[in-house]
Order: structure tokens, then C-alpha cells, then sequence
């Protein structure tokens, strides 16, 4: 077995490459479906609004402006391949290609160092880091910048089992309706449920990157996925909490085994902007 | 309805507004987020001025992107007007007259709202290029070390903007999702 080598300069190129590319552009699932939540839309101010949300797209890709002027907390994630050996820092790699992406990209510096001092690092470093090991050589990171108006909206809870689906259904329901305008609506959930208190909001996170075209493979819960979208739609917030029929756009679920006697779940919103960008190193 | 205003604003000019109509505002518009209301507060307790005359004002709650050289402002939506809600009433006291924002406020802004006779307008959460579109000029005025979020005068021009909050008590956020859901029922029943 040979060991495939990596610079950490490969990494800082494509971390920029992609932090330019998500913020400027939305990925094509969810172009398709804010597209599909027009042309389904019934109420008129809220077909209207969908379409300003289209212009804004359309504006953003000819004056090269940032989709959303909050250009996020730079969530990466690298699936690094378990014979990959990589030359160099792999964090300070990754920050150093937020740092080159946000600064080139004219996009918004909005961290802060310290949770309590707040004092902006002015670079948009560090990057939310998150990498998995896989088997063989390959190298695919993700960029998935995440504005915190549907971030702050985000909850999680540590059920009884005795609260079952339906328990998990009322907390996402009362989630979206606690959230109401805040995230801009129409939203993306990604829902995690099962694990621990941290993997779980770790997978409610990780399911805002799969697209949203694409069901859990689990047909439990890719039907649980599409009645809460039916359920959160019939809520009638709308877009921008206007009122209307598209509140969200998708409901993405990741599940894991539990202990006997937990059940976390955890909600973490996404706006109509959800961005991601990939790519294979 | 549609209504065209131009700052300043006069209780006058805003009492026809209602929750739902729409408004092309045109004049000159501070920024200002949290770090900025903060300091604003500071200065209040200081007995100090505020960076700019408050009566009459429109604040818009936004921390653009940088620039691009040439440009005027990177993009320019807004942020969620709540996390501003524990310093709003006093600032409507002192005579602010519009907020624009996004995201439910609370029954202290709503109440100073009505109160004073002031509105809470929304700009399109999320579409940050297009809001810029109607931004003429920027200049930041106070605290240029907030980076993003430090106060800048912005002069707009057709600026498009709904009422949520109007000055009867009117509120979007309520009386829109409940006009959807009814049309539902209405449609069932038919």
C-alpha cells in the first residue's frame, strides 16, 4: 500500500477556491428547489417574494456580489482518505484559505474570537473544522458557509425515549414555529436524531450539506423527512414569514444508535441561502 | 398600497401606513447592529450624543460585505432586528421613527412602536445583492473599528421595503400567515 502525499498549499488553494465559489453562487439543488417552491406557490405576495429571492440570485451572479451579505462562519468539512499523508498543518491550511478566500472575495469577516470579549479576528478565521477519516487516498472538502439569522434559530434536546417520533415531530414543528421570520424562510432543516448531545447537533449540522433532491436512504426516515415538510409547510410562515405555502424546502435527517436511555434531537436551520461547494483533491 | 417616503420621517407621514403595504424609501439611512446599538446605549448613559440626530431617523440594521473597488457597498440585506430589541424602545423614545429589519420584535418594541408612532419595515432577508441595488452612497460615520458593523450613513434611493410593524398595531408576521391559512379554509369550504 503506498502512502499518496498532500501540501497543505493544495488545501489553503481549494478551501479559497470554494469559499469564493459558495458565496457567490447557490448550488444547483437549491436553486431547483426555491425554482419548484415558485412555481408551486399559491398566495401572491409570497409568489412575489419568491421571485424578488430569484433576482437577488440573478444580481449576486452578474455584479459578483456575495448571495447574502452575511458570508458566515466558514463550516468546512474534509473526508480524508486513511493513506493520504499530508505535508504541512492541515488547520492552519484550511484558516489559511478562508483567510485568502474572504479577503479576495470581498466577502464579510463576521467572527469573533473570544464568545465573550468579541473582538472580530478580522480574516473570518477560524474556519469550523470538521474532518472524517475514510478508507483509501482520496481528499473531498466542502465548503458550507452558515449566516447565523437561521443559526441562532437552531435547538436541541435531550427526549425521553417514552416521547418517541411523535416527541421528535412536536420538537422540530415548535422549532420552525419558534423561529418564525428569523431564518429566512423558505428554510432548509437538517435534523439530527439519536447519538450523544454532541453528535447530535454534529449530524443536524452535516445533513444541510446533502442535497436536497436526495431522501435518507432509510425509508423510515425518508418518510418521516417528507411529512415533516408537509407539516411545517401547512404552518403557513411563508417566505420571509409573510405568509404563504413555502416555509421550507427540505428536511434532511441523519439518525445514529443511541443509548437505552437517550433520545437527543437536534434542529439546526438553514436560510434559502444554503450554500455549499465540493470538491475532490 | 404602495407608499413613496423620503427621510427624515414625520409621525404625519407615517400614520397611513399599515402592516402589508409596501414603501419606496428614499434618503438618508444609518446603519447600525449590535456592537454599534451597544456603544449607542453607552453614549445614552453618558449623557452624550448619539453619531447622528436620532429624531426622524431610519436605521437599517445591516453589517454589509466589504466593497469592491468602485463599488459603493458589497451586499447590503438585513440582519435580524430582535437581537436589537433590548435597546429599541429607548431609541424610539428619543424620536426614531423606522427600523428596518427582519425578524419578529418584542412586545417592549412593538408597544414603543405604536407609542411613538413610529414603523418597523422589512428588507428581503437573504438577498443581500438586491438590497444593494438601491444603495447611492456609504460613508461610515462612528466606530470605523466595528468593521462590518460600524455606523454608516447610507443615502438610498427607491429603497423597496413592507411594513411589518406599523403604528396601530398592525404586525405582518401575524396578520399575513394568518390571511394564507384562512384563504386555505376558504378553499376547503367553497
Amino acid at each position: 500500500m503506498s502512502i499518496r502525499e498532500l501540501q497543505a498549499e493544495q488545501i489553503s488553494e481549494m478551501v479559497r477556491r470554494l469559499c469564493l465559489r459558495a458565496n457567490l453562487e447557490l448550488p444547483q439543488d437549491v436553486k431547483a428547489a426555491m425554482q419548484a417552491a415558485e412555481s408551486a406557490e399559491p398566495w401572491p405576495l409570497a409568489r412575489e417574494t419568491l421571485g424578488l429571492l430569484r433576482k437577488n440570485q440573478e444580481v449576486a451572479a452578474q455584479s459578483e456580489l456575495p448571495i447574502c451579505q452575511d458570508t458566515g462562519m466558514a463550516c468546512v468539512f474534509i473526508e480524508l482518505g486513511q493513506d493520504v499523508h499530508i505535508n504541512g498543518d492541515l488547520r492552519a491550511a484550511v484558516d489559511e484559505g478562508v483567510r485568502r478566500g474572504y479577503q479576495e472575495g470581498y466577502l464579510r469577516k463576521s467572527i469573533t474570537g473570544d464568545p465573550l470579549r468579541r473582538k472580530n479576528t478580522e480574516d473570518n478565521t477560524p474556519a469550523f473544522l470538521t474532518v472524517s477519516l475514510a478508507p483509501g487516498s482520496g481528499c473531498r472538502i466542502t465548503v458550507a458557509p452558515k449566516g447565523a439569522g437561521s443559526e441562532n434559530m437552531s435547538r436541541l434536546a435531550m427526549l425521553k425515549p417514552a416521547d418517541g417520533v411523535q416527541g421528535v415531530r412536536d420538537f422540530v414543528l415548535q422549532t420552525v414555529r419558534m423561529a418564525g421570520s428569523n431564518p429566512c424562510p423558505p428554510i432548509v432543516l437538517g435534523v439530527g436524531i439519536g447519538g450523544s448531545f454532541d453528535k447530535c447537533a454534529a449530524m443536524a449540522k452535516h445533513a444541510l450539506l446533502r442535497p436536497l433532491d436526495v431522501p435518507n436512504p432509510d425509508p423510515y426516515y425518508a418518510e418521516l423527512e417528507r411529512d415533516l415538510l408537509r407539516q411545517i409547510n401547512a404552518l403557513g410562515i411563508g417566505p420571509q414569514g409573510f405568509g404563504g405555502a413555502a416555509t421550507c424546502l427540505a428536511v434532511a435527517i441523519e439518525q445514529a444508535p443511541t443509548h437505552v436511555a437517550c433520545l437527543p434531537v437536534a434542529v439546526n436551520i438553514s436560510c434559502h441561502v444554503t450554500r455549499r461547494a465540493s470538491a475532490e483533491l | 398600497m404602495q407608499y413613496r417616503l423620503t427621510t427624515p420621517l414625520s409621525k404625519e407621514a407615517l400614520a397611513p401606513l399599515r402592516a402589508g403595504d409596501t414603501v419606496l424609501l428614499s434618503g438618508v439611512v444609518y446603519t447600525a447592529r449590535d456592537a454599534a446599538h451597544a456603544r449607542m446605549e453607552e453614549l445614552l448613559e453618558a449623557g452624550q450624543p448619539l453619531p447622528f440626530a436620532i429624531r426622524g431617523a431610519a436605521v437599517y440594521y445591516v453589517g454589509p460585505t466589504p466593497e469592491r473597488p468602485g463599488c459603493v457597498i458589497g451586499a447590503a440585506g438585513p440582519t435580524t432586528a430582535g437581537r436589537m430589541d433590548r435597546y429599541t424602545p429607548r431609541l424610539l423614545d428619543l424620536g426614531l421613527a423606522c427600523m428596518i429589519g427582519k425578524g419578529k420584535r418584542s412586545e417592549e418594541v412593538k408597544a414603543a412602536v405604536v407609542r411613538n408612532g413610529a414603523v418597523y419595515l422589512a428588507a428581503l432577508g437573504g438577498a443581500g445583492a438586491l438590497m444593494a441595488a438601491s444603495i447611492r452612497s456609504c460613508e461610515v460615520i462612528a466606530w470605523p473599528d466595528l468593521g462590518c458593523e460600524a455606523v454608516r450613513r447610507l443615502t438610498v434611493k427607491d429603497m423597496p421595503l413592507t411594513v411589518l410593524l406599523d403604528a396601530h398595531g398592525g404586525d405582518l408576521y401575524e396578520s399575513g400567515p394568518r390571511a394564507y391559512i384562512e384563504s386555505l379554509g376558504q378553499g376547503e369550504g367553497t
